[in-house]
């Protein structure tokens, strides 16, 4: 397992809430899997992931949880294009091109 | 945060709150049915013009009023002679966060600091957090975001992701949660550990940050145009943009104009599911939201919830998610603004009821939202095949939420659904009535009643009357 070094940013992670606590209103799908949480911090000593460690956020706050990540990235992006849209501001400028109606 | 104590810290609930939002709600109940909402609105909040001070400090609202022209011209071609009312559009996503939460935030931020809170507490997943920790900064205290973000495998919106980037951009501490409504235990505990302020989105503070829109749109076009708009159209979920902007379309003595609530069609979905969470392409401004809280508003995280859109409503109307994807690609294509999804709700069903209004007649979408990496139809579309729902063009009447995306054929095939507002009156009413357990109705719980639905005096008694669920005698 890779070190990670004290002062890295990272993300831990806790269980809130066990299945059978979770509150009476979810529904059943809900109801059957943990409340989670996510934390990004920087940590405070080396460690390992999987460890239980300690982070303090960047307002310096300190949470414990388990290490999952180091340096956490953010994946989300735009991907590919979409086809159903890709025609649509072509066929709207015919339109505007157009007889009819009240243009 | 340990799991041992969820009932004990639900329980004091109450003072938690009291402490972190710092409003006596009880002040403001004249019985268990009845509360003074102006008196709410009045003492609680700001003043119009205080809150016009505020904003410009913090470069807040004053954002630009746009002519769809083209869109319009779509919306003409479309229609029979004499058809086809001119949109325009209020270019909220210039707002320093991007989006018209900026507004709401700003008040309440504004005030924490007043009142020395050192830091501000939300529990958002969207762009309300990113509005928070942008104020927050600008007045020098510390903010924490509670996000409800990714389901049991561990799978996020690509929407939801970015709006916990934005927040983490602001320097907030951000507390990403797996589905659940019990989200708010841990928002109790960040609270009472903190004792920061909840910059919550119902509180007054919130609400009153709103009426800055509506007003300011009624000026933009008296000054520019020498009119006032027929409808403005609001994209609706908690019912705060809808109400703030009411408020202030009325302030600014705007008589004749009518307020629309649009929301995307999520029926089916159930918002607390592990399953159905990344089977929606819409984290805001949709059903799941907007239909509760109309019906029902004080289900939120403060007593007596400022926002009550019913009270505003003239008409609401759904649209599907395949329609707003097609007018998003249009308003980038057409009037070269690109914009985020959820802020266009309003402009597809205003594409539509534009189609039924007369060509002289002017309707407003209220707001735009800002777009980037993931917060765009073309995350969203990815995301939701990847999580099997199927994407096609068609006719949009046969989109089923969850299953479907049904990008419009053809632009003629967009349609404002509306929602029947007796039905969403009458189960306000069985709802209010009921909890509180009043038994006798007099002038006072009628005037009430007829300002919460919207009604007249007269109207109201009788739609009470006819509900057989309600059981009350008339003074
Ligand atoms: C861009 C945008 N538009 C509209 C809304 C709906 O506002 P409300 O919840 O007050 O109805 C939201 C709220 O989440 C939003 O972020």
């Amino acid at each position: 397992m890779a070190k990670v070094k004290a002062g890295s940013w990272v993300e831990i992670y806790s269980v809130i809430l066990e299945p059978g606590q979770r509150a009476p209103q979810v529904p059943e799908d809900t109801a059957k899997v943990p409340l989670e949480l996510k934390v990004k911090g920087f940590l405070q000593s080396d460690a390992e992931l999987g460890d239980e460690v300690e982070i303090e956020t960047i307002i310096g706050r300190k949470y414990t949880g388990k290490l999952i990540d180091a340096e956490p990235s953010y994946d989300h992006s735009y991907g590919r294009p979409i086809p159903e849209l890709l025609k649509v501001g072509r066929e709207l400028k015919e339109i505007l091109k157009g007889e009819g109606g009240n243009g | 945060m340990n799991a041992g104590d969820y009932n004990e810290v639900m329980a004091r609930k109450n003072e938690i709150m009291k402490k972190a939002v710092g409003i006596d709600y009880d002040q403001f109940r004249v019985n268990n049915l009845v509360f003074d909402y102006e008196e709410m609105m009045a003492k609680a909040g700001y003043q119009l013009d205080e809150i016009i001070d505020i904003q410009k400090d913090t470069g807040v609202g004053q954002t630009p009023l746009l002519e769809l022209k083209n869109i319009t011209e779509v919306a003409r071609k479309l229609s029979p002679a004499g058809k086809g009312a001119r949109i325009f559009l209020k270019d909220e996503a210039a707002n320093p966060s991007g989006s018209y939460k900026a507004r709401r935030a700003s008040v309440s931020v504004y005030h924490a600091e007043k009142q020395g809170y050192p830091g501000v507490v939300a529990a958002t997943s969207g762009n309300y957090g990113a509005a928070v920790a942008s104020q927050a900064i600008m007045r020098n205290l510390e903010t924490i975001i509670v996000q409800e973000v990714f389901d049991s495998d561990d799978k996020g919106q690509p929407e939801i992701l970015e709006k916990g980037r934005k927040c983490e951009a602001y320097g907030s501490e951000v507390l990403q949660l797996s589905v659940g409504p019990e989200l708010f235990y841990v928002f109790l505990k960040v609270l009472e550990e903190t004792g920061y302020f909840n910059a919550s989105l119902y509180t007054p503070f919130g609400i009153a940050g709103v009426e800055t829109l509506g007003f300011e749109i009624i000026n933009q076009l008296r000054e520019r145009e020498e009119l006032e708009p027929d409808a403005i159209i609001c994209t609706n979920a908690g019912g705060g943009n809808l109400t703030g902007t009411a408020r202030g379309v009325i302030k600014a003595g705007a008589k004749e104009t009518k307020i629309i609530g649009a929301s995307v069609d999520l029926s089916g979905l159930h918002m607390a599911s592990d399953k159905d969470f990344n089977r929606k392409s819409f984290t805001t401004g949709h059903t799941g939201f907007g239909i509760p809280f109309a019906t029902w508003p004080d289900r939120a995280d403060v007593p007596l919830n400022a926002a009550r859109a019913l009270r505003y409503m003239d008409r609401y109307v759904t649209v599907n998610q395949g329609e707003v994807f097609y007018m998003t690609e249009a308003l980038a294509a057409i009037e070269g603004m690109e914009r985020g999804p959820a802020g266009n709700t309003s402009l597809a069903a205003a594409f539509a009821i534009a189609r039924e209004m007369d060509e002289d007649q002017v309707i407003v979408v209220q707001e735009t939202e800002y777009t980037g990496a993931g917060k765009h139809p073309i995350p969203q579309l990815n995301f939701a095949m990847e999580n099997g729902v199927e994407v096609k063009r068609g006719n949009p009447d046969e989109e089923v939420p969850g299953q479907s995306i049904i990008i419009p054929e053809e632009p003629g095939l967009i349609k404002a659904r509306d929602l029947d507002l007796g039905k969403i009156r009458s189960s306000y009413l069985k709802k209010a009535i009921n909890s509180s357990g009043i038994e006798n109705i007099g002038d006072k719980e009628l005037e009430f009643l007829a300002a919460e639905a919207n009604l007249d005096i007269a109207s109201v008694k009788k739609m009470i009357a006819e509900i057989d669920e309600i059981k009350v005698d008339f003074k």
